[in-house]
């Protein structure tokens, strides 16, 4: 069960070795929760994560292998998360996502296909096989991890920015279909974030380490904002952004 | 019985709603059938006013006890009356007060049912000379999941006392008998003092409490250092006849009016912050005279304040609130006074807070009060250090051996709650025999894993 602040009991992580959805898992343990499901494709990975957030205080913590590429093994992992968990869920963190690299994708057509398959169809089979269950449990909270790459494309990133704006605007639909219910589902769009993800890359403006952009969402997560940008400056930043001229967009850093 | 419906349910605070299929039974047979027949989790809700999750189920069956509703004569000579658990305390004032009676222990508001009230074992402002709720009580009927049973603190220790204060987990109460006080009035005799800081507060209570019935402190947790916990203190007891005016003496025994006013919408975001709580608390403090004796005042003016205006939960906005309720025993006092201090220094945005004495608890596993202090405070949702500083205070009081009232709580660890509330293990014993496959459930026990 949640509490009055939405810290969660128990909490599955799509994308179980995401760093950030990782640091954010350790401070909700830090919290209130107690029961934690991983699940992500590499598995040598989820069992060392595994291990860390055990050792960080939490009690159960199951890991559930799957492949995103593979789009029917949506539901199984939802179906087995569920199970592992024990039957019911409080806080859903969607965090699964490759960047690619865009200078091969640009001509690629298998690696474009694949890159959406990833990074947004199997998250919204998964979303669209999780509603039933948060439904049928009454309660539920859902953080799905979009980027402010989505927000305005740019040529850098394209391939990876209009993946998020995606599954951004299918998120934004999903959270009506259950807010009637009392099932919260929020938008995380973080900025530029040093992680394995981002490693050797240029570092846009507003740039921070994990820490601070867990810190953000951990913060974000306590509040029924539908959207939580990390750091929070970027919401007054990219509202400017969307304005701007395409030739000047085209020229900023990062 | 209604077939039921589909609804998404909070507390009185507005905070982590859930949705569970409602079903109002309209006797206590309906409400044998519907445990027996359970499928899922259930657990009974009569007005919502607990503030947390205590009448909720996610995903499972709530049982509204609001239809089991009727009401025995009052006995002229003894008090006793039996009635149905859905009666409110407000209903059950309106027939007992023109009869020469009042409800022997009434919280803060009139809108809580009879099931409700054993429920939580609820005090009201004479805990200190007269108990719990509880100690009224001299038989209910509780329907379990293996059948109804009629039992008195004589017939059935372990599952009279694991209801009284048991939130709803040892069962569904459909009927209690409840020994009413004999009153000569509906008015009360009050005793008004200001004080200018929270130790001169705190010491009267302790020496003059046991010469009054009835006895509160309303305290501002919003000033600091030598004005630290200013308040005002009322006392009083019931008036006798000869206390009224001509006015008066022609309805001694009127029944309380209802609300006056209504908050019609939820308040937008920050309308209640830092500021305009201290403005408010300001003004409050200013408008108590500095001592005044035996002042007549109505039933509702002394015993339910917020009961003059309808939904004033609305006023916290859509964040919600919540309350922080604790009681310590008397040697560790100081635990008042480090709270307001802690709350202060966070700069948590407070309402008044009201201090009471508690006088011993009764034998209930779960039941809130203990001897000492009990201190209460509304807390709006949004400070982002609020969680840590209630952890915080949580840890202080179990260090104290005090303890939380789970009619307020939304947010208390499993772990600490078990350190509070020391013989949680003879509530577990009632309902492994009441309750063998755990059908009954709340979000409440299930968030601090009472199952």
């Amino acid at each position: 069960m949640q509490n009055a602040f939405g810290q969660p009991q128990s909490v599955l992580v799509l994308g179980g070795t995401s760093d950030i959805a990782l640091a954010v898992t350790r401070r909700l343990v830090n919290d209130r929760t107690t029961t934690v499901v991983l699940a992500g494709r590499d598995e040598a990975a989820l069992a060392r994560s595994a291990e860390e957030l055990r050792a960080h205080g939490a009690k159960v913590v199951e890991t559930v292998v799957f492949d995103a590429a593979d789009l029917a093994s949506a539901a199984p992992t939802i179906d087995a998360a569920f199970a592992a968990a024990g039957g019911s869920i409080d806080l859903v963190l969607v965090a699964v996502g490759l960047l690619g690299d865009q200078d091969k994708l640009d001509d690629d057509a298998a690696g474009t296909a694949s890159l959406f398959s990833v990074n947004l169809t199997w998250p919204a089979a998964a979303l669209a096989a999780l509603r039933p269950r948060l439904l049928a449990q009454g309660t539920g909270h859902v953080a799905v991890f979009s980027s402010v790459a989505g927000v305005r494309v740019r040529r850098a990133n394209f391939t990876y920015g209009s993946t998020k704006a995606g599954l951004d605007a299918f998120t934004q639909g999903y959270a009506e279909s259950v807010r009637p219910f009392g099932i919260l589902v929020q938008i995380v769009r973080p900025g530029f974030v040093r992680t394995k993800m981002t490693e050797g890359m240029a570092e846009a403006p507003f740039t921070t380490d994990v820490d601070t952009a867990a810190d953000t969402i951990v913060k974000g997560l306590s509040t029924k904002a539908p959207v939580i940008w990390s750091p929070s400056i970027l919401q007054a930043v990219f509202m400017a952004m969307v304005h701007l001229p395409g030739a000047v967009w085209r020229r900023l850093p990062g | 019985m209604t077939t039921g419906s589909q609804e998404l349910l909070s507390g009185w605070g507005n905070t982590a709603p859930s949705t569970a299929f409602v079903r109002t039974p309209r006797s206590a047979d309906e409400v044998v059938e519907l445990l027996s027949s359970a499928k899922g989790p259930l657990i009974a809700r009569g007005l919502g006013r607990s503030y947390g999750d205590a009448a909720q189920c996610a995903g499972g069956t709530v049982i509204s006890n609001r239809s089991l509703w009727h009401l025995s004569a009052i006995d002229p000579s003894s008090g006793l009356v039996t009635c149905g658990a859905g009666v409110s305390i407000d209903e059950l004032l309106a027939v007992a007060l023109p009869a020469g009676f009042f409800v022997p222990v009434t919280p803060g508001t009139r809108q809580v049912t009879v099931g409700g009230a054993i429920a939580a074992d609820i005090h009201g402002k004479n805990h200190h000379v007269e108990g719990s709720f509880m100690s009224h009580v001299t038989s209910m009927t509780i329907a379990t999941p293996v059948g109804s049973v009629t039992v008195s603190a004589e017939t059935d220790p372990p599952l009279f006392w694991a209801t009284a204060g048991g939130m709803g987990l040892t069962g569904i109460v459909t009927e209690a008998t409840i020994r009413l006080l004999p009153v000569e009035t509906g008015y009360v005799s009050v005793d008004t003092e200001r004080f200018e800081n929270l130790d001169s507060i705190m010491e009267a209570m302790y020496t003059g409490d046991a010469d009054y019935r009835y006895s509160v402190a309303w305290v501002d947790c919003m000033t600091s250092g030598a004005r630290m916990g200013r308040g005002v203190l009322t006392r009083g007891d019931h008036a006798p006849l000869e206390a009224l005016n001509a006015k008066q003496r022609a309805t001694p025994l009127a029944a309380p009016s209802g609300a006056k006013l209504s908050v019609p919408f939820t308040a937008p975001p920050g309308l209640l912050n830092k500021l305009s709580i201290s403005a408010f608390n300001e003004l409050w403090f200013r408008k108590a005279p500095a001592k005044r004796d035996g002042e007549i005042q109505s039933v509702g003016t002394f015993f339910h304040p917020l009961d003059g205006v309808s939904h004033w939960n609305r006023m916290h906005g859509p964040k919600g609130f919540l309350q922080y309720q604790f009681a310590v025993p008397d040697a560790h006092g100081d635990v008042v006074t480090r709270a307001i201090e802690v709350l202060s220094s966070a700069k948590v945005p407070s309402f008044l807070a009201v201090l009471k004495r508690f006088g011993p608890g009764d034998p209930g596993p779960l039941s809130f009060p203990i001897e000492g202090w009990t201190l209460a405070l509304d807390v709006p949702l949004g400070p982002p250090q609020l969680p840590k500083v209630l952890d915080q205070l949580d840890q202080m009081v179990a260090e104290a051996g005090g303890r939380l009232y789970l009619a307020k709580d939304s947010r208390v660890s499993a772990e600490l709650l078990r350190a509070m509330y020391p013989s949680l293990d003879s509530l577990n014993e009632v309902r492994r025999l009441i309750d063998p496959n755990r059908v009954l459930a709340s979000d409440l026990s299930r968030r601090l894993e009472l199952d």
